[in-house]
């Protein structure tokens, strides 16, 4: 890919950016947020039309108008939302917009393929499970798979460890590695800078849609990387100040919650936080903690067990009840269920404390104080926006999260429950949003960080719990001196002790 | 080289389009009117130009687009604000009748000889009677996610049929000379009219009705409540608010404000309880509130329009003899040009040209050197 650019309305997402894949290798490519990866990608794979530049595969000039033509050129790409049919078969989803088949489907040989391209690459499916069936670890094995299906050579995967645990993550990175070995070239989009580090060959570093460099991964560092993204140094280690944690704040006793869809989704869950400490909660996602979460402000009933706040009995109260206590809750779904994104920046930093004063009176709405107000929010938690009454669904993710958690976090509440705060976002949000969420802890509150990424909840909780089908496997009490393989077994279903037991016996301590 | 036409969604809507959008949509909708009217046998201009004259050219063709224009404003009030919820109560011609109902009733078994005591009671019982129709399905609803859409429009059948049992059945004048109607209310149950005109009291509720929704949408706590949960329902359950709760007020309000709609039509123009007593204002003001994009203000303005279409269809039905249903066509016209015309509010359309290789000159003269 040669000078490409492209702009949407006003906005220039690649300026003359050049990019290239070389059979065999692991091509990272790094940027916060609006950097303009996507764009290119999307480029590459045919979504997106360049407004100038070339694009050549293997010397060849090449013009895609769809992705149909991007894959009849070898090229493949798994997103992040994989384009699977839930209601149909792998197989059946392998072939999926596939031409030239014959109308009687030869189901034996596409299956055999499969068999025989899952053992070569270590991608195990089962060809007849249904795709709902599977979990988001095999679901991707799948996507991947369907590429290979379709012989793609340059296979682009984006942020694809963000919904693994790390066993996962481990296995999916042997099997690029056989890729690349075979010749295959991979295109890594990531925000992880160790994983980066670990598999690429060399990395595209991408900021405000400029090319700032591509560099041999061996000879550069995680901070050289993070300083080219963001354009200064940056501070990875985060200051944590030793606290004694105060009383509990939240306790839960053996709480039980069903899911969406009626199945169980958290059962017994006990624990409590305390004043001053962060309670992490590690898992895959889609193990019952956000509907933990839920349960533990009132958004999801409760079927048994009981919640108290300082000792106070809020077994199934009503939302506003907890949230006229200070528990505070920040969504991962921001712009579902956090956020009203046709409504202003004005009216969405109310959304908590619209029926107090001094924002309202005598139920009248003072929409000077609440534009005062949102002033406020938006310089203290830097919110990027261009007014006060843009509709927050035109803002971008990092500057989401950024209003909500000020809005969260300005009451000084006395429990924050934050799911997936730091979930796609760049460098320096991740950064500020860890940073309040310790000043929160600070400031006496309790909190509780589900998360992914296992580095954030290391360095951040004070206690960590794995979460896994909707049991707890166990409380970590000290977490950064647990082996990781430890939790990584946690998270698969085992018990804290076993885990434990285990690994220390394997001797492999890290 | 081929022309290829891209849709872009606009991350801002343009203030002026506030403006040109739906100008130009009600210009090409009278266009097409106008090319239908033609294939009618008439002159486009004539018809237009005898409902300009007929609703607005005098002072009693003014009175009678004022006259429609009353229950359509109360009415469509009624429904934008469900609608603001994101609550389709398509339920507002059954309302009326319900309104309507429990207003003869009072004046039947609760009659009181005093203007103000008669006008409270009947006000009372109409919006109770409407609101308590729509709450029904508003219930559901919240309880049990019934397709209000569903029983509402159904309750519109029950509430017809109600009435209709009433004017054929029990309370027909035996006067009437077996037409289906009730007697004549006593003066004392008559909404006063003004000026010599048919424009009763009501026309003070459809103004009043409006202002008070704008301010509460705008300004109070409650109108913000209603705007989070038709906007995102899962954030207002987030923010605390209680969704079932406000479903059945908002369709107890809304259906509050049709059955008074219907009322002050009963007592303030017909007088009498009778078949066939909502001309399908309902129906119509749920036009009038998408055409005014659920602005209580822009409802009065579309009201009055609304009227002038109704009163001008009726003169063209006897001057031009064209028939009822040439009327509904134009303003179905209306709504689907000027819907229509929203979608150009949020994305934009751009002509691409194929064909050209995508190295703009500039860049490959970058290259060339």
């Amino acid at each position: 890919m040669e000078k490409i650019t492209k702009r949407f309305t006003g906005v220039t997402a690649n300026l003359d950016v050049d990019f290239d894949v070389r059979p065999g290798e692991v091509h990272a490519l790094l940027g916060e947020n609006g950097a303009g990866k996507s764009t290119l990608m999307n480029i590459l794979y045919g979504l997106y039309r360049p407004d100038s530049g070339t694009l050549a595969v293997e010397g060849r000039d090449v013009s895609f108008s769809s992705p149909r033509d991007a894959i009849a050129a070898g090229i493949g790409m798994v997103h992040q939302h994989f384009m699977l049919i839930p209601s149909q078969t792998v197989w059946e989803n392998m072939i999926l917009g596939l031409e030239g088949l014959p109308s009687l489907l030869p189901k034996r040989e596409i299956r055999e393929r499969i068999l025989e391209l899952s053992s070569r690459y270590g991608l195990l499916v089962y060809p007849d499970a249904k795709i709902w069936q599977l979990s988001i670890g095999e679901q991707q094995r799948v996507a991947i798979l369907q590429m290979l299906y379709r012989k793609a050579n340059i296979l682009v995967l984006d942020e694809p460890t963000a919904v693994l645990t790390p066993q996962e993550a481990e296995r999916l990175f042997e099997t690029v590695r056989q890729m690349t070995s075979e010749g295959h070239g991979v295109v890594f989009i990531s925000h992880k800078m160790d994983e980066v580090m670990a598999l690429s060959h060399r990395v595209t570093i991408l900021r405000k849609g400029r090319l700032i460099g591509t560099v041999e991964t061996a000879s550069t560092t995680k901070e050289k990387l993070a300083e080219m993204m963001i354009g200064r140094k940056m501070i990875f280690q985060i200051e944590k100040e030793a606290l004694t944690p105060g009383r509990p704040v939240l306790e839960c006793a053996s709480v039980c919650a069903l899911g969406d869809r009626g199945i169980p989704a958290v059962s017994h869950a006990t624990f409590m936080i305390r004043e001053r400490e962060i309670m992490g909660i590690a898992g895959v996602a889609g193990n019952g903690q956000q509907e933990l979460c839920e349960t533990l402000v009132g958004l999801r009933k409760v079927e048994s067990g009981s919640i108290r706040v300082n000792g106070e009995e809020l077994t199934n109260s009503f939302p506003k009840t907890f949230i006229d206590k200070g528990i505070h809750y920040i969504p991962a779904d921001r712009k579902g269920t956090g956020l009203v994104p046709n409504m202003n920046v004005s009216e969405n930093s109310i959304l908590k404390r619209y029926w107090n004063r001094p924002v309202s009176r005598k139920g009248f709405i003072d929409w000077k104080e609440v534009f005062s107000f949102a002033r406020g929010l938006v310089s203290r938690y830097n919110v990027s926006t261009p007014s006060m009454e843009t509709p927050v669904r035109n803002l971008s993710g990092g500057n989401l999260q950024k209003l909500m958690l000020g809005r969260e976090l300005s009451d000084s509440p006395i429990a924050v429950l934050a799911v997936h705060p730091t979930w796609g976002l760049d460098v320096a949000a991740t950064k500020f949003v860890r940073e309040q969420l310790l000043a929160a802890r600070g400031a006496g509150g309790a909190v509780l960080l589900v998360s992914e990424d296992l580095e954030e909840l290391l360095s951040m909780s004070d206690r960590l719990a794995v979460m896994c089908k909707g049991e707890i496997m166990g409380i970590l009490e000290s977490p950064a001196d647990t082996p990781v393989e430890a939790i990584g077994l946690m998270m698969a279903g085992t018990p804290a002790e076993e885990a434990l037991a285990s690994i220390l016996q394997g001797g492999t301590r890290s | 080289m081929k022309l290829s036409v891209k849709i872009e969604p606009r991350l801002e809507t343009p203030r002026m389009l506030g403006f040109v959008i739906p100008v130009v949509s009600l210009a090409a909708a009278l266009l097409s009117g106008a090319v239908f009217l033609f294939f009618l046998g008439v002159s486009p201009f004539q018809a237009y130009s005898t409902i300009i004259r007929s609703s607005l050219g005098d002072a009693y063709g003014l009175s009678e687009t004022v006259v429609k224009a009353i229950p359509l404003a109360m009415s469509a009030i009624a429904v934008m604000l469900s609608f603001t919820m994101l609550i389709w109560n398509i339920g507002a011609e059954g309302q009326i009748f319900m309104g309507a109902i429990a207003a003869a009733a009072s004046v039947r078994y609760f009659f009181v000889d005093n203007h103000i005591a008669m006008f409270a009671i009947m006000f009372a019982a109409a919006g109770i009677a409407g609101g308590a129709w729509a709450a029904i399905a508003g219930y559901f609803r919240a309880r049990w996610s019934v397709n209000e859409i569903i029983t509402t429009l159904m309750l519109n059948y029950v509430a017809m049929n109600l009435l209709n049992y009433f004017v054929y059945g029990p309370w027909r004048d035996p006067a009437s000379l077996g037409f289906p109607m009730t007697a004549p209310f006593p003066d004392a149950a008559r909404l006063p009219s003004f000026w010599g005109t048919r424009i009763h009291a009501g026309l003070f509720l459809a103004i009043l009705l409006p202002l008070v929704f704008w301010v509460i949408l705008r300004f109070t706590r409650w109108g913000y409540e209603i705007r989070v949960m038709g906007e995102n329902p899962k954030a207002a359950g987030f923010a605390g608010m209680s969704y079932i709760k406000n479903v059945v007020l908002v369709m107890f309000i809304s259906g509050a404000i049709a059955g008074i709609a219907g009322m002050c039509e009963l007592s303030g123009l017909q007088g009498r309880l009778q078949h066939g007593f909502s001309g399908g204002y309902g129906y119509t003001a749920i036009i009038v509130a998408w055409l005014a994009r659920l602005h209580p203000i822009a409802i009065l303005t579309v009201s009055f329009l609304m009227g002038v279409l109704l009163v001008g269809g009726e003169t063209l039905q006897i001057v031009m003899r064209l028939p009822l249903s040439s009327m509904l066509v134009l303003q179905g016209l209306i709504l689907f040009f000027v819907l229509g015309g929203e979608f150009f509010r949020k994305f934009r359309i751009r002509i691409l040209s194929e064909g050209v290789p995508i190295t703009q000159p500039t860049s490959s003269e970058k290259e060339g050197k």
